[in-house]
């Protein structure tokens, strides 16, 4: 019944116009048959009793006048099975890996409809990604959405692997299920994610969909769409915890400013779009958790800040949607630390819900962390922060002008950076190690600038008090 | 002219001619400009925004995929209204007013769309009774009687605004539902528990009146240093991760409003769920109920139809006007501004307007001074005061105040809190950056706080202010020659200072007591910082070296009372161990 129409009237960038058409659905998805016999996909952007503009995904080279128009009479769907786990599909969703085609139990639409606010359970579960500044410092829990800003260069998809490796609820059993959504990153940045897959047997339990630098630009905009149509279908059907790792999300915003471009639509900052926050949160906001039901999904997507600006639109519109960042920092990298994690500008906005030990609705405590581990966060903040300033001071007036006070603050942040924040990439800390860690460094510090800890932790956790609790009854069984 | 009138009574039928996004653009209907019409076979709401020639532009709340030109665009020639009456408190609503718990019950877990439900249950029935009786003058706004809307608010029903000047024929007490009459006017207007105001239009009231009393807010900082006044605005700026969004709900928790309207315009889905949980648990300090029963919730995610956005703060406001209209203090809480803004940016883009700075459209600053103007205390047509205090968050990109925004914005308002992200990042909090914010109702306050908590408080304010400013200015000498190089008494000022910040001005959101300051503890602490400068000065004179004075235990015990359930108590214990530490205090 669909009709096709060879009425091109103008093709710019990655649109075509086609005049005189049936009525055609706002979002409908087209292919466009070229002279060639070859085909491309499409969207409807507009439409109008007279024009209807459509995006093609592959680029619009090779398209002509003769090129014939077919309107399918649907929106955008992706089939998706439980089959998916284990394979790789290309950025519009088909299967790369030799494979068969996936036998769907549902196609869905890939735009995703919002998740009623009243619907949403409150994310409040640990996960330890066995990386200390993340957990001992910028907790992430099941449901978040925690993007690493990082720059060109740092080795920002190192540290999203070690977190799909080591990232585990404790006590549950459960494993992450992984959607893994590459935006025009390289061929051999591919492959190194593939190779750590297949090597850790993560694979299995992992959906790869890749829009490698060298594919449509345009692509980028739906690929993201798909792989988190796939992790709705797994966690909401089939209870899977679900890992979306978005990378990277730079290149998805250059593709959504192409296509504003080529519109010509009144641009925003920097030439984005005014709606790419929409966009952005549209992506970002299927994060999360639904009442009564027993999946999640949880973000960890990646943005390259362009010139490690965290001002600039990408960053900037982000951090106003996800719930906190991971900022990787070059200094650190340079110094040599990995994971190069600066904690001072990282942030977890739901880390407050997610440590400690808590009352549930039954008034019974539940242990998530450790009691103190908002309060030794908070400190080791203040310190680090006192620490770092202090090195400008330093390298005007020297160490010797120092007070006795502010040398262990400069030397609270150097031990902070090599012992807390450098770990090895394989290295998969407990919170319990990690708190016990910031520990032995805060009792590097003066006692009195302790303000943030409580005295009943100091006398618990602090290594002075520790270490006399555990020696107090070796003592008085000497003396008898 | 006769066909205008005709259109009215029966609504018109047009249909689509184009479709992009939330803008679709309908030929043959003849509505006014912002009334409500329904587009396409799904009957998606939306509203008139544009008129050109024989095309009507309408933005659309809902999302438009697989619309098509060609399907039907129905007339309501009505504006768009929201239902007030009983039962809005305790709601939790989208943008345009629909219960977010309805939709749940319709559509399931996710918002599809083509869905309607009234902002109001239409079957519950609301226990009245009439304040006025047979025969009594009424105006318009004139309150008839009471209905116990929640066990801590009562809702009072008014004669519309819109209603003419009359007397009452009959008014019946009873069990009624919103719908049925519960009297007549001698007009023949019939009275009901429900009107409908369209939420573009700002309700009506007597007069204006001068803004001297303060919204006490339990913050030391806001309180204390950047005091915003009932009726008042406000603008909270900030970087994200600032702290905005944990501000504005310790404000909706701990101000002295007795309604809060909390509108979530286009912020984050967890956020709104953590709102939406905490709330109902909270404990009301006042009257020791849960803080829902004064609370009414918009939720309009950002990723939640646009359209819906622009529209979500005038829902907001109206709600807050028809609360201050029966006599109730109100704050609204508009979390944030900048989402608001950025939805007219997109609808304006879609209409390929002229566009003014960065994309914003030429009107941002208008659209932006009519809603800040709504807010005010006033004297109600029925001559009762109410207020309704706007406190809007603004989202500035990059953090960078100079946009245009938070500039329009800091043109309206009168008090800026500024947040700042280095704040933030040492875990200073609130992170409310005291040497750029303001007050511009300070001068009209001051008497209120001389005759309420006293003069003490306003000189120790001042005192405060004076001494952090000093700070600043020393600053900038530790920075390049280390604080031990300053002269003694200056030292002593950047520990006056550290005391300011560290136990005033910071405050923990989370800490069960001191989230909440009354406005004595406030005194209480400046009092003791203030102390602890003159009894410093004084030891400094007698010869003691610095680091003895700075050693004093009492500082950090301070800081400590503010823990402490019986807080009088512990000053006490605190006050008379300083005096202590300082008569012992010998020279070097």
């Amino acid at each position: 019944m669909a009709r096709e129409y060879k009425t091109i009237s103008e093709i710019a960038g990655p649109l075509v116009f086609v005049q005189q058409t049936e009525p055609v659905a706002y979002g409908e998805l087209v292919t466009i048959r070229l002279s060639d016999g070859s085909t491309k996909r499409g969207q409807v952007l507009d439409s109008s009793k007279d024009l209807v503009a459509v995006q093609v995904f592959e680029g619009t080279s090779g398209i002509n006048r003769d090129a014939s128009v077919k309107f399918l009479g649907e929106t955008l769907k992706l089939g998706v099975s439980k089959d998916m786990l284990g394979r790789i599909l290309s950025g519009a969703g088909d299967p790369i890996d030799g494979g068969p085609e996936i036998v769907p139990e549902a196609r869905l639409d890939i735009i995703g409809a919002a998740i009623n606010p009243y619907a949403r359970d409150n994310p409040s579960e640990f996960i330890q990604t066995g990386i200390s500044t993340i957990d001992g410092m910028n907790t992430l829990v099941r449901g978040q959405k925690l993007p690493i800003f990082s720059g060109s260069g740092l080795p920002h998809n190192e540290i999203a692997l070690q977190v799909a490796r080591q990232a585990k609820v404790r006590g549950s059993g459960e494993e992450f299920a992984v959607v893994f959504a590459a935006m025009g990153i390289t061929n051999e940045e591919a492959q190194f994610f593939m190779r750590d897959f297949e090597r850790t047997g993560a694979l299995q339990r992992a959906v790869l969909f890749l829009n490698l630098a060298d594919d449509p630009a345009i692509e980028r905009l739906i690929t993201p769409r798909l792989a988190l149509t796939a992790a709705e279908y797994l966690a909401y059907e089939h209870d899977y915890h679900v890992l979306v790792i978005l990378t990277d999300l730079t290149n998805y915003c250059e593709a959504l400013r192409q296509i504003g471009a080529a519109r010509e639509e009144v641009p925003g900052r920097r030439g984005y779009p005014g709606y790419m926050y929409t966009d952005l949160a549209m992506l970002y906001e299927r994060a999360g958790k639904i009442k009564g039901r027993k999946g999640s999904i949880t973000q960890f997507p990646i943005l390259t800040m362009p010139g490690d600006d965290i001002t600039h639109p990408i960053p900037d519109l982000s951090g106003y949607i996800t719930e906190g960042q991971i900022v990787v920092s070059r200094e650190l990298h340079r110094k040599g630390v990995y994971p190069p994690v600066n904690v001072l500008p990282s942030l977890s906005r739901l880390m407050n819900a997610g440590i400690g030990v808590k009352k549930d609705h039954h008034g019974n405590l539940r242990t998530l962390t450790r009691e103190d581990h908002k309060a030794v966060s908070d400190q080791a903040y203040a310190g680090y922060a006192e620490g770092r300033d202090l090195r400008g001071l330093v390298a005007i007036v020297g160490k010797e002008a120092l007070s006795e006070r502010d040398r262990k603050f400069l030397e609270f942040a150097d031990m902070f950076e090599d012992k807390v924040v450098r770990q090895g990439r394989d290295e998969d800390r407990s919170i319990e190690q990690t708190l016990d860690l910031l520990w032995d460094l805060l009792g590097h510090l003066p006692e009195e600038a302790l303000t943030r800890l409580d005295r009943k932790y100091i006398e618990k956790y602090h290594p002075k008090y520790k270490a006399k609790a555990a020696h107090a009854p070796a003592a008085v069984a000497a003396t008898r | 002219m006769a066909m205008q009138v005709t259109r009215e009574r029966t609504s018109g039928k047009g249909t689509i001619y184009r479709i992009s996004g939330p803008v679709v653009t309908a030929q043959g209907i003849n509505s006014r400009m912002y009334d409500v019409v329904f587009v396409g076979k799904e009957q998606l709401m939306g509203e008139v925004i544009e008129i050109q020639g024989d095309k009507t532009i309408v933005q659309v709340y809902e999302d438009t995929s697989g619309v098509r030109p060609g399907e039907p665009v129905v007339e309501t020639g009505r504006p768009l209204v929201v239902e007030l009456g009983p039962g809005l408190l305790t709601s939790i609503y989208d943008g345009i007013q629909r219960p977010l718990v309805v939709l749940k019950d319709k559509m399931g877990d996710f918002i599809t769309r083509g869905v309607q439900a009234p902002g109001l249950d239409h079957a519950k029935k609301w226990d009245f009774k009439p304040t006025v009786k047979k025969g009594d003058a009424v105006q318009p706004g004139t309150i008839l009687g009471e209905v116990q809307e929640t066990p801590t608010i009562v809702h009072r029903v008014m004669v519309p605004p819109d209603a003419k000047p009359s007397k009452v024929r009959d008014i019946k007490a009873g069990k009624f539902t919103i719908d049925e009459v519960i009297g007549t006017l001698d007009d023949g207007t019939e009275l009901r528990m429900m009107h409908k105001w369209p939420v573009r239009v700002p309700r009506p009231n007597e007069e204006k009146l001068r803004p001297e009393i303060p919204l006490i807010t339990g913050q030391r900082i806001l309180d204390g240093l950047f005091p915003v006044a009932k009726g008042g605005t406000a603008a909270i700026p900030g970087p994200f991760g600032s702290g905005k969004t944990v501000t504005q709900q310790t404000l909706a928790k701990w101000s002295d409003a007795e309604i809060v309207v909390y509108i979530g315009c286009g912020e984050r889905g967890n956020e709104m769920t953590e709102v939406l949980t905490e709330f109902p648990e909270l404990k009301d300090p006042k009257t020791g109920g849960p803080l829902m029963n004064r609370t009414v919730l918009i939720a309009n995610t950002s990723n939640m139809p646009v359209a819906a956005r622009e529209a979500s703060v005038y829902t907001g406001i109206t709600i807050a006007e028809y609360y201050r209209d029966m006599g109730y203090d109100v704050s609204l809480m508009a979390d944030s501004t900048s989402r608001w803004a950025e939805a007219m940016r997109e609808i304006s883009s879609r209409l390929e307007e002229m566009p003014g700075e960065e994309g914003y459209p030429a009107y941002l600053a208008a659209k932006l001074a009519e809603f800040y103007e709504r807010a005010g205390r006033v004297k109600t047509l029925s001559g009762k005061f109410g207020s309704v205090t706007v406190i809007g968050a603004v989202s500035p990109p990059g953090g960078d105040f100079n946009e245009p925004v938070t500039q329009n914005t800091l043109r309206i308002v009168k008090v800026f809190w500024a947040l700042d992200a280095k704040l933030a990042q040492r875990r200073h909090f609130p992170s409310i950056n005291w040497l750029n914010s303001y007050s511009l109702y300070q001068d009209s306050l001051n008497d209120w706080f001389a005759k309420n908590v006293g003069q003490e408080f306003l000189d120790l304010r001042a005192w405060a202010m004076d001494a952090l400013q000093q700070e600043a200015e020393l600053q900038d000498i530790v920075q390049l020659v280390g604080s031990d190089s300053l002269p003694a008494e200056q030292q002593v000022t950047l520990e006056v200072t550290r005391m300011l910040r560290e136990i005033f001005l910071q405050q923990n959101a989370f800490h069960p007591i001191d989230t909440f300051a009354p406005l004595e503890r406030q005194l209480k602490i400046l009092r003791a910082i203030k102390r602890y400068e003159v009894l410093s000065k004084e030891a400094l004179a007698r010869g003691v070296p610095v680091r003895t004075i700075g050693s004093v235990k009492s500082k950090s015990e301070l800081g400590k009372a503010r823990f402490e359930q019986d807080f009088d108590k512990a000053y006490e214990v605190v006050m008379s161990g300083m005096e202590q530490e300082f008569k012992v205090m010998e020279a070097a």
